[in-house]
């Protein structure tokens, strides 16, 4: 198990290396200068040249790369162009804001959606297991920006019963944050309610056709006892790898719900880094999101393989 | 594995029996209301994309200051926006631009990860594991973001989206493909191709690349569902095809900051634009995906 985990912990480190590569380069070496795109086109060059010197684009590549990241896994992730200060803390900020929503709208689809497959699949092939896949598979297909913005024409503009800013006034306390926050996780909660209904379906559906749900049925248990013992143990397994692979997805969302709704969260971060051409910024944000992305597939990885004996011993082989 | 189980038919039969297939195929996709509707929609946006400035009651492009912001009417049916722009008109003609990009971008995605799956799945080893490290490192990252990351360092355009849509999709379609070749790989025509003297490329080209076609052609079907929600993504974010040109993303992004002024048309029309699109992709893909299966 030790080993497992270690070598899945390996895999991680190279893959997030590689990515810390790819994002230097489209960062720092494909955009070209960045005291020119500061000072702007009609600066003089030995202003550039001065301004490329105090940023270190002036260096090799190489040099560059080894600068960044050797300070970059300290903590220290650079200064950011725009607001001339250090990047580490304003990414942090973001990343707490979005944390705090992605939380919630786990806190709202992952319940939803498991109860919804089990549910779906206890009846399955009738007209209530239709009727939520078919919910499921229309929600899942709807961008994120066309269900926002009908979210926003409907209930923040038609019938103005919810506020169409993400962000809570200065001060308030948690009841009132969460309230701002229910129109922005609409979309992102329909999209995952398909992704995680339909895996807890087919998972419920696979262990109810089991031999061993079978023998439970047959020994005279009650249907609970085998629901809830039998079942939902084997059936929530698939379930748990969607909602950490969705973490990723999760982010990507989170890009345009926190745009669309002016959330300033670690997506809106990464827009207004690359469109005002804050590239320690932007790779901050994006290295950041990337170490996220790479912990919740472990925790996943490992999380599964805990509850599944069967890929651990493949594992040890 | 031995030789002699190689089943010996002429190529002919072997072509007539895949020309069988394929019309079946058709016939079972004819048969389902949900590839019917699906096309149909698609349709609509093709024909709306390619004769849309012929068609459209206004110039999509002409200002006219005197009627801005004006909701719908029987003259302006969705209403016009900041500019005095007639919105139905820019609603239609604003298929183009999408239909151009979404299509070549998914193209050149699936061409690029299905001969990446290839040398992965074929050639296994260090080469698949060096480039599986890649895809996943590709992988660990939302498209938006990748898109976002490109579209800054090499500057908007309409090349720009394509060619970073394309090389997002790859490597997941890579993924795809390098499954189906693992399996692939170890029927009897690939070691019977090798005893034939025939070398790893015309392999991996000529024999296996037929047989996995099916799912490639899933991948192209679905990729362009997400080809399609990825500009608008993108054209929305501010990272896409750049104005005057009408364009459901772009138009969102322009006429967003008047939506709380109550000026909900300017945005809504567009939205579920992409909605029917994105919808109609999607009912399409899943219908050859489910023949296919059969």
């Amino acid at each position: 198990m030790a080993i497992f985990i270690l070598k899945r912990i390996g895999l991680a480190l190279i893959t997030l290396w590689i990515l810390s590569v790819i994002v230097f380069l489209a960062g720092q070496v494909l955009p070209g200068d960045p005291g020119r795109f500061v000072l702007g086109p009609l600066a003089a060059p030995s202003a550039v040249h001065a301004l490329d010197h105090t940023f270190g684009t002036d260096r090799s590549v190489p040099t560059q790369y080894w600068s960044w990241i050797s300070h970059f896994v300290q903590g220290d992730m650079g200064k950011s162009y725009t607001y001339q200060s250090a990047v580490a803390p304003i990414v942090i900020k973001a990343l707490g804001y979005s944390l705090k929503l992605a939380l919630f709208v786990f806190v709202i689809v992952v319940p939803l959606g498991i109860a919804g497959g089990v549910w779906a699949a206890l009846a399955a092939g009738k007209p209530r297991d239709r009727i939520i896949s078919v919910i499921g598979a229309s929600s899942t297909v709807i961008p994120e920006l066309v269900s926002g913005i009908i979210l926003i024409v409907v209930f923040g503009i038609a019938l103005n019963v919810l506020p169409i800013s993400a962000t809570a006034p200065p001060g308030a306390g948690l009841p009132t944050q969460l309230y701002h926050l229910i129109l922005p996780a609409i979309p992102l909660v329909l999209i995952l309610f398909g992704y995680i209904m339909q895996m807890a379906r087919a998972g419920t559906i696979e262990a109810l056709n089991s031999d061993y749900a079978r023998t439970a049925i047959l020994k005279g248990l009650p249907r609970r006892t085998v629901i809830w013992r039998h079942i939902l143990r084997n059936s929530l397994l698939p379930t748990i790898t969607v909602v950490a692979t969705q973490v990723g997805y999760l982010i990507g969302g989170l890009v345009i719900v926190e745009t669309l709704f002016h959330y300033q969260g670690v997506g809106s971060l990464i827009v207004t880094a690359a469109t005002g051409r804050d590239f320690p910024m932007l790779e901050a944000g994006i290295l950041v999101i990337g170490v996220v992305f790479m912990v919740a597939t472990l925790v996943a990885d490992i999380l599964y393989s805990l509850l599944n004996p069967r890929i651990r011993y493949q594992a040890a082989e | 594995m031995s030789i002699d189980t190689i089943p010996i038919e002429s190529t002919a039969a072997i072509r007539t029996g895949q020309h069988e297939l394929r019309r079946e195929l058709l016939h079972e996709l004819l048969r389902s209301e949900a590839f019917l509707a699906g096309a149909a929609i698609l349709l609509f946006w093709i024909l709306a994309a390619v004769l849309g400035q012929a068609l459209v009651p206004q110039d999509p492009y002409a200002q006219n200051l005197g009627i801005i912001n004006q909701a719908p009417s029987g003259a302006h049916w969705f209403g016009t926006d900041q500019l005095g722009r007639d919105m139905f008109s820019r609603v239609i003609v604003g298929a183009r631009d999408i239909l151009i990009v979404a299509p070549l971008a998914t193209l050149i995605g699936t061409v690029l990860g299905t001969a990446l799956g290839l040398v992965m799945g074929f050639l296994r080893g260090p080469t698949d594991d060096i480039l599986s490290r890649f895809v996943e490192a590709f992988l660990a990252l939302p498209v938006v973001i990748i898109g976002i990351l490109g579209v800054t360092a090499l500057g908007p355009s309409k090349g720009t989206l394509i060619a970073v849509i394309g090389v997002i999709f790859a490597p997941l379609i890579a993924r795809t493909v390098r499954t189906a070749v693992l399996l692939e790989r170890e029927l009897d025509y690939v070691p019977a191709a090798r005893l034939r003297g025939e070398g790893s490329l015309y392999i991996m080209f000529v024999e296996i690349l037929p047989n996995v076609l099916p799912p490639v052609v899933v991948e192209f079907t679905v990729r362009l569902g997400y080809a399609v929600f990825a500009i608008v993504t993108l054209t929305f974010l501010g990272f896409g095809i750049g104005p005057p040109s009408p364009n459901w993303g772009l138009d969102i992004f322009t006429n967003y900051g008047v939506v709380s002024a109550g000026y909900w048309w300017e945005v809504l029309f567009d939205a579920l634009a992409i909605a029917t699109l994105v919808i109609g992709v999607n009912l399409v893909a899943n219908s050859i995906q489910q023949a296919i299966e059969q």
